[in-house]
């Protein structure tokens, strides 16, 4: 029997749109996985079945490509997606213990999203807010000079936004 | 060609520009270790992903060591292939791959024919001296393969074959860094994947990552049960390899010695595939001959070109990535299963034996038999027609279990009435022998003339796709042939777009046909072997005193006693088939928000 996929239609024409965009060369793979990732949020298995069948390509090879590179997720992102710096500076001021806490406090690792779908965890390198450091992003809110102690208190905060 | 002199370990040497300095060396006979690197000659699968550094070698002037089975000579190139800074280079980078291998060589089914084993032997590893972290993945079964990744090296060349040689697209590197692996889309199971069961990844890799499911256990259990009448069919191409399992010369034709086996091993019929491969001649060969005759009437709706359907893995291939044309394909069965659905009727009742208390087993060349075997379509209410198939590589193990010394076996034949056999039956086990033997009895059927000389030799070969065109008493017949799926994928892609010039063409999945099938001895990349099974097989046709499938006397009997006529009414019921729409299938989802 078949593998069925099922998938939104409005998405499926989107995609469709992407790979056309490049003219379904599958040289151009990553640059459709991007557009998918920056319309999806994340690039669930259906979505790159549905690349891979248009740039005509094995989907063993376009989820080759997801699984290699940490930018693209095949998780979507929470609600309230967190992002700990962990550029130089905010490293030597202590950003990994921030992540830590965030870890504990969230329950969920760097790349996950906790069961409610309300936070995601990432870390990235240098948002630029070095005077700041250590810093996080929660959506597009920056929170700087963390301290691990602060780390409960910030979740609460956001959470209540509701 | 501009000729490059260079030095290798002293001795000076000159070879064309751009071979490489693994190439070099081999021509002086320096045997350079290699793991990653793979090829087999003149049937276009080359892997060289310079990527396991195993064949490292000194370059002067050269600040780091160099990948021989990448890197091309030069003019004036020093190089060093056992200097000791190479050789310990060469011992870390196998005691980091075993670092991270199960040593549980003992009981691995690959041990004996394993590369990593043999460099390991060969480098006289002692101890592993790095501790670290081990890959943990888990096991998975399929129907023909067994994919045991915590044995992976990385080497690719299943990720190569299947991809490149194949066009399938099963596999793909996933992952980076130590995580790294190769695998299905999404770790989906090979059965959801498009993967074919050709076993091409098995017959390639050099480890024991991936080998195949063992039904030799069960093939001896159904010997002992005295309540059962176990029977047993050979293809054409184990006749021509399993020699090689016992030490003999590649292309020995062991027939003889392969049937005593059988009989020894305490099977109660040694039946030939041989046999059912004539069968498969009378259904597919009228079949072609009703499609053309329509044709040439002016029928413009009939299904041409005729494509044949006895490689299990080719029809696994077109039902998933090619289903739009599932109704172009002879609906012949396999000769595998064509044996079976004949064995436990006609023959069941001859001998009077119920269905259920028959066991037919098959001795294959190939992995995707084991697939085909078990499709829902071929029981007949959840009693398979063929209840296991075993291949090549299994059948020396039985035989060496069982104490039996096959090279002084005394010869024996096969057993009648499903044992007797043609010419045009035995080369079934290359690429172009089931057009050949199609041809030989569409031409005298056709034409009711005599053919003068039965060999087409413009059907054979192994150059991956090949055409001729055959007269038959002026009516001109285009045949194409190709083996290996990306051949057939370029035959395929011209019917698909309507422009084909053929009026049928034969495709085998593996290189040069059954002969280099998945289940057969390896060759690690030796491709005189494929040639030597090949000469072989049209050898063993030459010997044969009747060349044509509807000469074949028990052929002519089962139509008179049980069949009627071919592709007639029981012929359909028995010996045909029809095909599924594999590819999956994108749906829109009216529920998810």
């Amino acid at each position: 029997m078949p593998v069925r996929i099922k998938i939104r239609q409005e998405n499926r024409e989107k995609i469709e749109a992407i790979c056309r965009s490049f003219n379904n060369n599958p040289g151009e793979l990553i640059n459709v996985l991007h557009q998918t990732q920056n319309f999806l949020g994340y690039l669930p298995a259906e979505a790159q079945e549905v690349i891979a069948q248009n740039l005509h390509i094995p989907t063993a090879k376009v989820y080759g490509v997801v699984s290699f590179y940490s930018f693209f997720s095949m998780i979507p992102k929470g609600k309230y997606p967190v992002s700990v710096c962990m550029g130089t500076a905010c490293y030597v001021r202590g950003a990994e213990k921030v992540l830590d806490e965030f870890k504990t406090q969230l329950g969920i690792g760097v790349g996950e999203t906790g069961p409610d779908g309300e936070f995601s965890l990432a870390s990235l390198r240098c948002v630029g807010a070095c005077g700041l450091a250590p810093v996080a992003l929660i959506g597009e809110k920056v929170h700087g000079r963390l301290a691990a102690d602060d780390v409960k208190v910030i979740i609460e905060e956001t959470r209540k936004l509701g | 060609m501009d000729q490059v002199k260079l030095i290798i370990d002293n001795k000076e040497v000159a070879v064309p520009n751009g071979t490489t300095i693994l190439k070099a060396a081999q021509q002086m006979g320096i045997n350079i270790p290699t793991l990653c690197h793979f090829e087999l000659k003149g049937m276009g699968v080359h892997n060289k992903p310079g990527g396991c550094r195993i064949c490292v070698v000194e370059v002067e002037g050269r600040r780091n060591l160099a990948p021989a089975c990448v890197t091309e000579v030069t003019e004036g190139m020093v190089v060093r292939t056992n200097s000791i800074r190479a050789i310990n280079a060469r011992r870390t980078v196998l005691e980091l791959l075993l670092s991270d291998h199960p040593a549980d060589c003992l009981k691995c089914s690959k041990s004996g024919n394993c590369e990593l084993q043999n460099l390991a032997i060969r480098f006289g590893i002692r101890e592993i001296p790095f501790e670290g972290e081990q890959s943990t993945y888990q096991l998975e079964v399929s129907p023909s393969i067994i994919r045991d990744m915590n044995k992976c090296i990385m080497c690719r060349r299943c990720e190569t074959i299947c991809n490149d040689f194949q066009t399938v697209g099963a596999l793909s590197a996933i992952e980076r860094g130590f995580p790294a692996v190769v695998s299905t889309a999404f770790n989906q199971t090979l059965a959801q994947s498009p993967c074919t069961f050709c076993g091409q990844c098995v017959a390639v890799c050099p480890v024991g990552a991936l080998t195949e499911v063992d039904h030799t256990a069960k093939v001896i259990r159904s010997i002992a049960d005295e309540k059962k009448t176990v029977v047993v069919q050979v293809a054409p191409a184990v006749r021509v390899a399993l020699g090689e399992e016992f030490g003999m010369t590649p292309g020995s034709i062991v027939t003889g010695q392969l049937t005593a086996a059988l009989k020894a091993l305490g099977f109660d019929y040694v039946f030939d595939t041989d046999w059912s491969a004539d069968l498969t001649i009378m259904e597919e060969g009228t079949e072609l001959l009703g499609r053309l005759t329509k044709y040439l009437n002016g029928d413009k709706d009939v299904k041409l070109p005729i494509l044949t359907s006895c490689c299990p893995a080719w029809v696994n291939f077109f039902e998933y990535q090619f289903p739009a044309l599932k109704d172009i394909p002879s609906t012949a069965k396999s000769p595998q299963q064509m044996f079976g659905a004949i064995a436990k009727t006609y023959f069941a009742d001859k001998i009077g034996v119920k269905r259920e208390d028959m066991i037919v087993v098959s001795v294959m060349p190939c992995l995707a038999k084991k697939y085909e075997c078990g499709r829902d379509e071929f029981a007949v209410n959840g009693n398979p027609d063929v209840d296991y198939s075993i291949t090549t590589r299994e059948l020396a193990h039985l035989i060496k279990q069982a104490n039996i010394d096959f090279a002084s076996l005394e010869e024996a034949s096969f057993d009648s009435p499903l044992g007797e056999s043609t010419g045009a039956g035995v080369i079934f086990g290359t690429t172009g022998g089931v057009i050949e033997a199609a041809c030989r009895t569409a031409y005298e059927v056709f034409t009711g003339k005599t053919l003068d000389k039965v060999d087409f030799e413009e059907l054979r070969g192994l150059e991956g796709i090949r055409a001729a065109t055959i007269d038959m008493n002026g009516t001109k017949i285009n045949i194409g042939i190709a083996h290996g799926l990306s051949n057939a994928r370029k035959l395929l892609e011209q019917v698909e777009r309507g422009e084909s010039q053929f009026h049928a063409i034969e495709v085998m999945a593996c290189p040069g046909g059954c002969i280099d099938g998945g289940g057969q001895p390896l060759h690690h990349g030796n491709s005189d072997i494929i040639k030597a099974r090949w000469e072989a097989i049209y050898k063993t046709d030459r010997s044969m005193p009747i060349r044509k499938s509807h000469e074949n006397p028990s052929i002519q009997t089962l139509y008179k006693e049980f069949l009627g006529n071919p592709c007639g009414h029981k012929s359909h019921e028995l010996l045909h088939t029809h095909y599924f729409d594999k590819k999956p299938v994108i749906e829109i989802d009216l529920d998810k928000k």
